[in-house]
């Protein structure tokens, strides 16, 4: 187990981190501003996936190809929110889940209608495949270090978005109070529709991102929403901050509890059997993480205790 | 006492002469994450009856969506409403096994498209099941056969951490004579690869082999290529399916996978299957439509001599595989289970199109482990 061996798994956990804060951060917004549990979310990851992989196929860049994602994947979310959603937040929350739910096989068996069952090809662009050294010696993919510094880079704009800017102002005011914000004449529903899209164009953008290096198909975004879920509510839900924190804490755990735990477990145990429970106990980690936080901190690392 | 009424009418129906109907359960993965195979063993069996030109053979398809309730459901009503006198279609080892005990149990024969879980070739075997595919451990087993003609002296592997993963693994060590430079289990559904191929980059290895089924080895693949890791890859067939290499691209290029069928085993009956489906659906059968095809020919042979409703005639019939398989030479073992010649394919690159050819033989005739273990 060397230094170089323990650096990468760092950052790789980094890495998988910032793409699930992607993931997050539009769940934990429509959450904090709308109150609004949204299982589509992963569908929206799916749609940027696809809406890239079609585009690349068509016209062979990876630039278009995003702009692509985040254009279908904001779209997406603008029709969901105008059609569905909005029908929906006075509903509770059982009803939102079961709507929401439905969105999931419909948008699934939609995307299997238009694109087929099989899966689709979504490659990393020349010029950022292959590895690069770091100092150390370390060899490293020079798409998974672009990867970490595009989400770090979206965290710092998210950041400004909300604390520096008018419309961020009316997303905490939103969270905070919404009766008195439509009152003090912020057009809610529009703002809504935006926040709903932002965070939809967030999921499609981590789609294509991670499309290039994994599978895109249908469903492929079930397995990332409930662990987008874990993150906010580690997090804090509504809070920005933490989804950033809560998403790298759950990415260096998945991580280095997988490659960890079963060279722990081979001390004491046989290889085979170290290996079998230890994978086991890793895929527990994440969880286990979960349970201590809201322990520790029943509303999650950042979040605020509301008053209703 | 329905059965028996219904096997009386059947009886009499083709006593008369009259066209008696067999009705065949397809219950197969057609929505969801998986379904590109359960189409593909849909479309491969279809393929077979339409060609044999029989028209009193009514198939039923049923989506099971991978889930196992669902398929026991489907299962059941099959059986019990629809009078099927043979299912067929199951692709995951775990929905054969919520499915096929049951239904054996009840008289239905079953044809294996696909699973091939240990436990139905050994203490879990039964007279009405059919595997027409190969018993799960054998492509495994095939690849550890290869990994010691290539002279691999220390591989690292990995599989996902459920029963057929393990499997996996065991089928690889079964047959493979070397040291092992890592076993590694990830977690099963899981995506991102990273970390394994960190440590396999780490472990001082001289070949990889793994077993990472769909979309899971598509993304192996891509980020094992990025990496800039270069020892050789091997697995089953699997991850190197018509349908996911072209997912893969060039990620995939030269690599060794291990097989019963190809499109090019020169044989005319499996250059007629190949032509026939590409014009039937416009594009390249992978090695699960093959299966699909044998199924539905195997059926056809069994239907040629006796009727599902005179049991052991039909089973007979079965247990003789009459059928001009795609895969060449094939047999039953003594628990229904194939007796196959396994192949080595490289992934190549034909026009735009990837695809398999085969490079040797890996196992020649070649029987499954647990035969011994089953008491039919």
């Amino acid at each position: 187990m060397s230094v170089i061996l323990i650096v990468e798994q760092v950052l790789n956990g980094l890495q998988f981190g910032v793409m699930l804060f992607l993931m997050a951060a539009g769940l934990t917004l429509i959450f904090g501003v709308m109150g609004l549990i949204n299982l589509a979310h992963g569908s929206l990851y799916m749609i940027g996936a696809f809406a890239a992989a079609a585009t690349a196929e068509v016209t062979g860049s990876f630039l278009l190809a995003l702009a692509a994602a985040l254009a279908a994947a904001a779209a997406a979310g603008a029709i969901i929110e105008v059609t569905v959603i909005r029908r929906l937040y006075a509903a509770p929350h059982l009803n939102q889940v079961l709507a929401t739910f439905a969105l999931i096989l419909i948008l699934s068996e939609g995307t299997r209608w238009v694109f087929g069952s099989f899966p689709l090809f979504l490659d990393i662009p020349d010029i950022l495949s292959g590895t690069v050294t770091l100092p150390g010696g370390i060899q490293y993919s020079l798409y998974r270090l672009i990867l970490i510094a595009t989400g770090f880079a979206i965290a710092i704009g998210l950041w400004v978005l909300i604390e520096r800017t008018r419309l961020g102002i009316q997303i905490r005011a939103g969270e905070n109070d919404r009766e008195m914000i439509a009152v003090l004449g912020v057009d809610i529903s529009s703002l809504y529709t935006l926040v709903f899209a932002l965070g939809a164009a967030l999921a499609g953008l981590a789609g294509a991102l991670v499309g290039a290096i994994q599978s895109v198909q249908v469903g492929m975004g079930e397995p990332v929403l409930i662990l987008a879920f874990v993150v906010i509510v580690i997090g804090g839900i509504g809070s920005i901050r933490g989804a950033l924190v809560g998403a790298l804490l759950v990415g260096l755990t998945d991580t280095l509890g997988g490659v960890f735990l079963p060279e722990i477990f081979k001390v004491f145990m046989e290889p085979g059997a170290a290996q079998r429970s230890g994978s086991a106990l890793a895929a527990m980690g994440i969880y286990v993480l979960m349970g201590g936080v809201l322990v520790w901190r029943p509303t999650g690392l950042f979040g605020v205790r509301r008053c209703i | 006492m329905k059965k028996l009424l219904v096997t009386l009418v059947l009886t009499a129906l083709s006593a008369t002469g009259t066209l008696s109907e067999v009705r065949v359960g397809m219950i197969t993965t057609l929505s969801g994450g998986g379904a590109g195979l359960g189409i593909d063993v849909r479309d491969g069996f279809m393929l077979a009856i339409k060609q044999s030109g029989r028209d009193d053979i009514e198939v039923v398809i049923e989506d099971d969506q991978r889930k196992p309730d669902i398929a026991v459901q489907l299962a059941d009503k099959m059986i019990q409403s629809e009078n099927v006198d043979v299912l067929t279609g199951i692709i995951w080892s775990n929905l054969a096994m919520a499915v096929v005990p049951g239904a054996t149990a009840q008289g239905t024969f079953y044809l294996s498209p696909n699973a091939g879980p240990s436990l139905l070739a050994g203490r879990g075997c039964h007279e009405n099941y059919f595997n027409v595919a190969w018993q799960n451990d054998n492509l495994h087993e095939a690849a550890g056969a290869h990994a010691n003609t290539a002279g691999y002296r220390n591989s690292f592997i990995l599989a996902p951490n459920y029963p057929a993963g393990q499997d996996a693994l065991t089928g690889y060590k079964r047959m493979y004579d070397g040291a092992l430079a890592g076993e590694v289990f990830t977690k099963l559904g899981q995506t991102d690869y990273a970390a394994e191929i960190a440590q396999i980059r780490a472990s001082g290895a001289d070949s990889v082999f793994f077993f990472l089924p769909g979309g899971m080895g598509i993304s192996f693949l891509k980020q094992y290529a990025d990496s800039g890791v270069d020892m050789p890859v091997l697995g089953p067939a699997f991850s190197f399916d018509q349908g996911i290499l072209q997912a893969v691209g060039d990620a995939a290029l030269g690599v060794v996978n291990t097989s019963q069928w190809n499109k090019d085993i020169d044989i005319p009956v499996n250059a007629a299957f190949v032509e026939s489906f590409q014009k039937e659906y416009g594009r390249l059968p992978s090695l699960y439509a093959s299966q699909g095809f044998d199924t539905a020919n195997l059926l056809l042979s069994a239907l040629e001599v006796a009727n599902p409703s005179d049991m052991d005639a039909f089973r007979t019939a079965l247990r003789a595989a009459d059928f001009a398989s795609t895969r060449g030479d094939f047999r039953f073992g003594p628990n229904h289970h194939p007796i196959q010649t396994l192949y080595a394919r490289e992934v190549i690159r034909e026009g735009d199109v990837y695809t398999n050819r085969i490079i040797g033989v890996a196992l020649a005739d070649h029987a499954d482990a647990y035969a011994g273990d089953c008491a039919m």
